[in-house]
């Protein structure tokens, strides 16, 4: 796999058909629905407990906003991996365009995945530090694996913005 | 029986203006999952950190498990923990001590 800017798109080439699959999860592993683990993660608490009232409101107010962010990057990410499936054959290493203005999407999409899959699993600080552990074996070897891909693929976009760029918001 | 049932409600008032006037808090929590880098960008795309300055905190919710981001008035806190949670990082508001 290789991965480069090309006029302002992160283009990922040679793509296996394992590691193509593996993207072709993203938007499925980032839906928490199912597994509490994962929902009670992705929808953290803002407050201690003794914040009763705070944290009755923020279900009520924010946390609706952050599923529409959170599905809204899912989304673009999934209409993008649709360039995957436009191969003409079926087992030919594929590859994918990332515009520059879908980074934060691919970003926080492949943060869902990766938080919903190691809540999920109950992966503990040594495994998610272990990279080089084989995929093969169970599917929570697997799992393993997909959280530390993605989160390959994140560094590598963050590597690719610039941080110089980014606008001092409201702080 | 007026003047009684005042009282209570000036009271009330009193020290629901103090506790909003009560400095607030944002404090991250460590997070085994989330990136170093992930995390020192979000810090500088939130409360417009410098490069250092983000890292410095980033390293701090790592070694200690926690850091105080900001701190400040309640709305304001509020906001910077929604945005936080929209990166996805475990953030929380606290009362200052």
């Amino acid at each position: 796999m290789e991965v480069v800017r090309n006029n302002g798109t992160l283009e990922i080439s040679e793509i296996d058909p394992f590691l193509a699959e593996l993207l072709r999860q993203i938007p499925e592993s980032a839906n928490p629905e199912a597994v509490p683990a994962a929902e009670q993660r992705l929808y953290s608490a803002p407050a201690g407990p003794n914040e009763k009232e705070l944290c009755a409101e923020w279900k009520i107010y924010v946390e609706p906003e952050l599923r529409r962010l959170f599905q809204s990057a899912t989304e673009t990410v999934a209409s993008d991996l649709a360039q995957l499936a436009e191969k003409e054959k079926p087992f030919a290493n594929g590859t994918l365009r990332i515009p520059q203005e879908h980074s934060d999407a691919w970003l926080n999409a492949l943060n869902q995945a990766r938080l919903a899959i190691a809540a999920k699993y109950d992966f503990s600080d040594a495994e998610l530090c272990d990279y080089y552990r084989s995929p093969i074996g169970s599917r929570r070897d697997l799992s393993l694996f997909q959280v530390n891909f993605y989160g390959f693929l994140q560094e590598f976009i963050l590597r690719e913005m610039d941080c110089e760029r980014f606008p001092a918001s409201n702080g | 029986m007026t003047s009684a049932m005042q009282s209570p409600e000036i009271t009330e008032e009193v020290r629901t203006k103090e506790a909003l006037d009560l400095p607030w808090q944002v404090v991250v929590h460590n997070d085994p999952v989330n990136l170093m880098s992930y995390v020192t960008m979000v810090f500088q795309r939130v409360f417009g950190y410098p490069k250092e300055k983000a890292e410095k905190h980033m390293l701090e919710v790592h070694r200690d498990g926690r850091s105080i981001l900001w701190s400040g008035v309640r709305e304001r806190a509020e906001l910077f923990v929604q945005q936080l949670h929209g990166y996805l990082l475990l953030a929380t508001i606290e009362r200052t001590n």
